[in-house]
């Protein structure tokens, strides 16, 4: 395999240099400081600075752009065995052998990252001028965002797991500032609180599994730790990965964390854009791209292969979302719960060692499901914030850019080629191809590719599409320039974005592991261990994948598009004007076969949901409560109740040193 | 102290301190409750002075002093609080008190 | 003469000295709180005392520097008196003020002079009496910042409440004597009276408001759990004693090795063990913590959480990690426990809470019960990683229970979680202070409680305590849940109308300046906390 062998002799080179003085590199600090510096003040005097806000948040994040870029320019003329940069930023906990310092990581890595953030970031940022218009909270939503933005920023350039930590935590809280933004509204407040915990569930295992590193290598920075993962001994190893693992579930809404991100869906729309499709749900991937040289030595060292749990994690979440998200009506929800499956798809590659497939789709995914976001949200500020995908059809007329920018992203996720959603779920799949044992994770990947351009043609039919099922009195009208601007920007990128994964015309760099500019330029950051073993004709897998996804777009076109002039095809037609009145019985079929199946299915996933995974969250509640109300009782605020149990403590003390020197000596 | 042997004294001590202990926790009357501390602390004071005559040094005799003081320290204090709760609740059983819990 | 100055014992005044100077303070605002009218001429007459022996010493003793600096603070006394001999208070919180920064002044001049070599010459008669080692200097930093703090909040909140007393002001400064003392005992005599002295002076400052009902039921129930414990600690005092012949910890420890596990020796650390564990609250000696917590003046809630704690693990440090690290095999695994039930059953506990001073109660178990991680690490890791927590502790602690008292005295009564709904929309500023608190204490990353928590669990990841430092984690996750409540009701949910009515909370300046102290330093100690993290580190390697 070429292919492999480019990313064997380019491979992660474990080798970090310091950042030279005065270089774009070196002033990488900025590209977080900025955003915050901007929120503090916008908090601080954000009412009385009033309108200008939105101009000094967009500024903030327009520096960070642009250094981001300039940093990422610097690292590209840079060799390549130089592009591992660690830049000290400051002394944080200076002591003894404990050295961490607030340091960052500029790397391939971190500067894909960094670009996808600040631009996406800075697009959401303009189309939320237009979309927040009026709102009395207008200045303390840009507050947020900016600081959302410069959390993201700290996670991403982290240069220790603690660093990045930090900017986990922090991410995890301005977001849920901004989901619970409009917090007139209960459910927002709930759903604000869900994100919250359910982040923080992961968090014990991102937590603990750093303490694990700490003891194993006595160190945090990942310039200590990454060339190093093989000293970890092996179990300790697996150990780290799934509780990472358990750590990315919960960011990036895996299964068995993913119940918060639908429900997160209350939050403004620009905010699920920015958070709940381009950057904060990507954490997941990105830490596990991040720490692949653990993975990769669990991978060799054959213990128990952490790396295929990953997969199967991404697979398994992938199918059950995208079964869920045919059966919504809400179009965000759609959105949403597309979302999840499509990091599951991330989850299978990094899962399989083609770190590059995954952030590959990481950054076309950035760009299409933004796009339907902001779509979305545009359908929503015309329809006066109706969810409803029944209560929408045939605004093509009516929103003439927004209808044609989300027909480009419906065709990029719904991966028709020559749309950049395409070429990377190719990558997604090849991966799985190319692995011994994961031979049935590419058949869930195909199904979920049909499923996936079915839903997704399904929500583009019915809101744009068709006659219109608008109620009267609204009258919906093109959203203003600020925000179409993004729209149109995302709509180029979901376009051309599979290019910086494939070489144009090369067949090649195609149907294969070997990858484009992407790969090459991430394969001294990730330490790839992806099989080499092909199980099935690649360019044949291809094209079934291609006529899966048309299988998809085919069927919601044959039930949710009516032919028009009935009348005229009955009498050419006769008998089988019936069958295709009755679109060849499909309803009925689909009916009994999928939607039955499927509704029960998301009954079932419903009931789970709220009792299962709900309920383990809730039951730690009511379970801390109730262990809570038990203790409440013995303090019954009778000082002499009190006294006794400082007796039974003495007792109790008096009794371990008992037991405990019968059987210490 | 000639003549009955050290252990004994201990024992009082031990029988005294329990005593106590017991005492605080089943009066009711705040009053009694802390007669009843009083008389940890001075079977306490029996321990340490006999202790003191065993080992033949000064500290046990020293402590105990001071323990005298910080009872009396306490009494004041503790006598100062118990007056003032009485003419604030009308009563001097401890359950009354019972308005700050669970 | 010389016979006579050989009769008079030698006492390590310098070591001493914080003590000493914050104990005259208080005996000074007393004098002057007594003096009524008289007082100018109180002071008058103090500062002439005090400036003649000055001028003698320096005559006859050939000592300039430490004369001088006596006869300065006797006529600084003197003008401040003067100027403000109509307003009493005022003389006493800013006499007050004074005599804890000159002691934290003595502090740092000790620390240098420590760092060189002894202060305490063998020879004296307290000598083996008092400590003075980082882990003395550092708890006594703690106590001096949270006393500070504390008389500007307290001085907003009794005023308000109308019980605005003279004696304020020396209980404070005598029981941060106390604290002070119980810090550097190096003798279980010491122990046993510096827990006295700082208990005393809380008692009393417990139900400082005397018609309060909840006052005085607060400090009546810590009154008779502190004496009935310190009646237990005495008695674990006195089997130590019998068992090795002598109250000095450090001999004391030594004797208990020899003596191995005897029945004695273990009913004797039990029995200091119950005494400690009560006043530092480790369940199931808690008891009395949310309900005294709840009940006291709310300033003092705050002090009493941050300095009680601070002092008692210092004596815990010195007993056990210092006189008793050869027995570790027993008294680790009984510490172990009452850890684990702690952190659980604070965080637990503190979930059904609805009076937020309550729940800061049970939140200040759980914390305990953190600390108690360093204590369990015995290792000079894990006593500078419980200094450094002990520290951020108590500015949290302090902060925290500072802007509770501010939003108490907008509502004239006790403060429910309801009650904070929309907080933000009415006092943006204390909002955020108390948010501020709220995330240190829980732990999250850039504030002083996630620093504070890496301290003790790092050191308990180095002992190999990996079981605790899991239960820790899981703990800190529950107890995630009830911070979060608060700070969900103050910025998300909307104020009920009632409360929408109420003019926001005015601060005084002294307040807003202590509060802005403490919410600085959590937010400093979070970001940057090197400096004060190597500190704390020297602290632990300077244990005698």
């Amino acid at each position: 395999m070429i292919g492999l062998l480019a990313t064997a002799e380019g491979g992660f080179s474990g080798e970090y240099v310091q950042a030279a003085a005065g270089t774009a590199i070196d002033f990488a600090w900025l590209i977080p400081v900025v955003p915050a510096v901007s929120a503090a003040v916008l908090l601080l005097f954000g009412r009385r600075i009033g309108k200008v806000s939105a101009a000094i948040a967009i500024t903030a994040v327009g520096f960070s752009a642009t250094l981001s870029t300039a940093v990422f320019l610097q690292l590209a003329a840079a060799p390549e065995d130089a592009r591992n940069v660690v830049l000290v930023v400051a002394e944080w906990l200076p002591i003894g052998s404990f050295q961490v310092d607030w340091a960052l990581l500029v790397d391939p890595l971190s500067g894909v990252m960094l670009l996808l953030v600040t631009w996406v970031g800075l697009l959401i940022h303009i189309y939320s001028l237009g979309y927040m218009d009026g709102d009395d909270l207008y200045t303390r939503f840009f507050a947020y965002l900016n600081l959302f933005v410069a959390s993201m920023l700290v996670l991403v350039l982290g240069g220790s797991l603690l660093v990045l930590f930090v900017g986990w935590e922090l991410v995890g809280l301005s977001s849920y500032l901004l989901i619970g933004f409009w917090f007139s509204e209960r459910a927002n407040a709930t759903a604000a609180k869900k994100a919250f915990i359910v982040n923080r569930v992961g968090d014990v295992g991102f937590m603990i599994a750093m303490f694990l590193v700490f003891s194993a290598l006595g160190s945090l920075s990942f310039a200590d730790v990454l060339p190093r993962v093989d000293e970890i001994a092996a179990g300790t190893a697996v150990a780290i990965g799934v509780l990472l693992l358990i750590g990315a579930t919960g960011k990036s809404a895996q299964i068995p964390l993913f119940v918060w991100l639908p429900d997160a869906m209350a939050g403004p729309t620009p905010v699920s854009a920015l958070i709940h499709a381009a950057t904060m749900v990507t954490a997941g991937v990105y830490l596990i791209a991040r720490m692949s040289p653990l993975y990769a030595a669990i991978h060799d060292a054959a213990l128990f292969d952490v790396g295929l749990l990953v997969a199967w994690v991404g697979a398994l979440t992938a199918l059950l979302t995208a079964l869920i998200a045919c059966a919504q009506n809400d179009l965000k929800k759609i959105l949403a719960y597309s979302t999840i499956s499509q990091l599951g798809y991330m989850f299978v590659a990094v899962g399989l060692g083609l770190q590059a497939a995954a952030i590959f789709h990481l950054l076309t995914h950035g760009f299409f499901k933004a796009l339907l976001f902001l779509a979305a949200g545009s359908v929503m500020h015309a329809l006066h914030e109706e969810t409803d995908v029944w209560k929408m059809g045939g605004l093509r007329r009516a929103m003439p850019v927004t209808f044609a920018t989300s027909a480009v992203g419906t065709l990029a996720i719904a991966g028709v080629p020559f749309f950049a959603g395409f070429y990377s779920k190719e990558k997604v799949l090849v991966a799985a191809l190319e692995t011994p044992g994961a031979e049935l994770i590419w058949v869930i990947g195909a199904v979920v590719a049909a499923l996936t351009a079915f839903y997704m043609s399904r929500w583009f039919f019915l809101i744009f599409l068709g006659d219109s099922r608008v109620p009267e009195g609204i009258h919906p009208h093109e959203s203003p320039p600020s925000m179409t601007l993004p729209l149109v920007v995302l709509a180029v990128g979901s376009v051309l974005g599979g290019f910086i994964g494939v070489r144009p015309l090369s067949y090649a760099t195609f149907w294969s592991l070997e990858g484009g500019f992407l790969f090459d330029w991430l394969a001294p950051a990730v330490q790839s261990f992806v099989g080499e073993e092909l199980f099935f004709n690649e360019l044949l897998a291809g094209l079934i994948v291609i006529a899966m996804s048309a299988l998809g777009i085919a069927t919601a076109y044959v039930l949710y598009l009516r032919p028009t002039d009935i009348v005229a095809v009955r009498e050419r037609l006769g008998w089988l004007y019936q069958a295709m009145f009755r679109k060849f019985y499909v309803d009925e079929l689909y009916e009994r076969t999928i939607a039955e199946p499927g509704e029960l299915m998301a009954e079932g996933m419903a009931v789970f949901d709220e009792r299962g995974i709900d309920g383990v969250v809730n039951g730690l509640g009511t379970g801390t409560r109730d262990l809570a109300q038990i203790g409440r009782r013995a303090q019954t605020g009778l000082v002499r109740s009190y006294a006794l149990a400082v007796l039974f403590g003495t007792l109790l003390i008096s009794a371990l040193f008992l037991g405990g020197t019968l059987l210490g000596r | 102290m000639s003549g009955v042997p050290i252990g004994w004294y201990i024992a009082l001590s031990a029988v005294l301190f329990t005593t106590g202990l017991v005492g605080v926790l089943v009066r009711r009357s705040v009053v009694v409750m802390f007669m009843c501390i009083e008389l940890m602390l001075n079977s306490v004071n029996l321990a340490l002075i006999t202790f003191s005559r065993l080992h033949g040094n000064l500290d046990g005799q020293v402590l105990s002093f001071f323990v005298i003081v910080v009872a009396a320290a306490e009494v004041t204090v503790g006598l100062a609080l118990i007056v003032n709760m009485f003419r604030l609740m009308g009563s001097t059983d401890a359950d009354h008190a019972d308005r700050l819990r669970s | 003469m010389i016979l006579l100055a050989q009769a008079i014992p030698q006492i390590p005044w310098a070591a001493l000295s914080p003590e000493l100077a914050l104990f005259g303070v208080g005996i000074l605002v007393l004098l002057l709180e007594t003096a009524g009218d008289r007082r100018v001429a109180a002071s008058a007459a103090v500062a002439g005392l005090l400036s003649g022996g000055g001028l003698l010493a320096i005559v006859q003793l050939d000592q300039v520097i430490l004369p001088a600096l006596v006869i300065l603070a006797a006529l600084t006394q003197l003008a401040l008196t003067y100027v403000w001999q109509r307003r009493p208070r005022v003389l006493s919180a800013l006499l007050s003020a004074l005599g804890l920064l000159a002691t934290m002044g003595l502090v740092a001049w000790q620390w240098v002079v420590v760092s060189d070599g002894g202060l305490v010459q063998p020879q004296s008669v307290l000598a083996d009496m008092v400590a003075v080692d980082g882990v003395a200097l550092f708890t006594r930093v703690i106590v001096c910042s949270a006393a500070l703090i504390t008389i500007p909040l307290g001085w907003m909140y009794l005023e308000d409440r109308r019980v605005h007393r003279a004696e304020y002001y020396p209980l404070l400064l005598f029981s941060a004597v106390g604290m002070n003392l119980l810090a550097s005992s190096a003798d279980l005599i010491m122990v046993f009276i510096a827990v006295e002295v700082l208990s005393l002076g809380l008692y009393v400052m417990s139900g400082f408001a005397t018609r309060d009902l909840t006052s005085q039921e607060s400090a009546f129930k810590y009154f008779l759990l502190g004496a009935f414990s310190s009646a237990i600690l005495l008695y674990g005092i006195a089997l130590t004693y019998g068992v090795t012949g002598s109250t000095n910890i450090a001999e004391a420890g030594r004797a208990l090795t020899l003596a191995g596990g005897s029945a004695l020796t273990l009913a004797a650390m039990g029995l200091l063990l119950v005494g400690f564990a009560f006043k530092t609250a480790l369940v199931p000696f808690h008891m009395w913590t949310p309900d005294v917590y709840q009940g006291a003046p709310t300033p003092v809630t705050g002090f009493m959480a941050a300095g009680t704690k601070a002092a008692a693990f210092a004596a815990f440090i010195r007993v056990f990690v210092g006189a008793f690290a050869p027995l570790e095999w027993s008294w680790v695994p009984v510490i172990w426990t009452l850890a684990v039930i702690t952190m659980l059953g604070g965080a637990i506990l503190a979930v059904v809470q609805t009076d937020v001073k309550r729940m800061l109660g049970y939140s200040a178990i759980a914390h305990a019960g953190y600390a108690a991680i360093g204590l369990l690490s015995v290792n000079a890791a894990g006593v500078g990683g419980m200094l450094f927590y002990l520290l951020v502790y108590a500015m949290m602690s302090v902060g925290a229970f500072g802007v509770l008292s501010l939003i108490e005295r907008r509502q004239q009564r006790a403060v429910q979680i309801a009650d904070l709904r929309g907080l933000w929309r009415r006092n943006p500023v204390p909002t955020i202070m108390l948010g501020l608190f709220l995330f240190s204490l829980a732990g999250i990353p850039g504030t002083a409680g996630f620093m504070a928590k890496l301290a003790v669990f790092r050191a308990g990841l180095q002992a190999d305590q990996v079981a605790l430092v899991i239960v820790a984690v899981i703990s800190s996750v529950i107890a995630a849940f009830f911070y979060l409540r608060v700070t969900v009701a103050m910025i998300i949910e909307d104020e009920p109308d009632d409360l929408a009515r109420e003019a926001p909370a005015v601060l005084t300046i002294g307040a807003q300046a202590g509060l802005a102290l403490t919410a600085a330093a959590v937010v400093v100690l979070g970001v940057i906390p090197g400096a004060v993290v190597e500190l704390s580190a020297s602290a632990a390697s300077l244990v005698r």
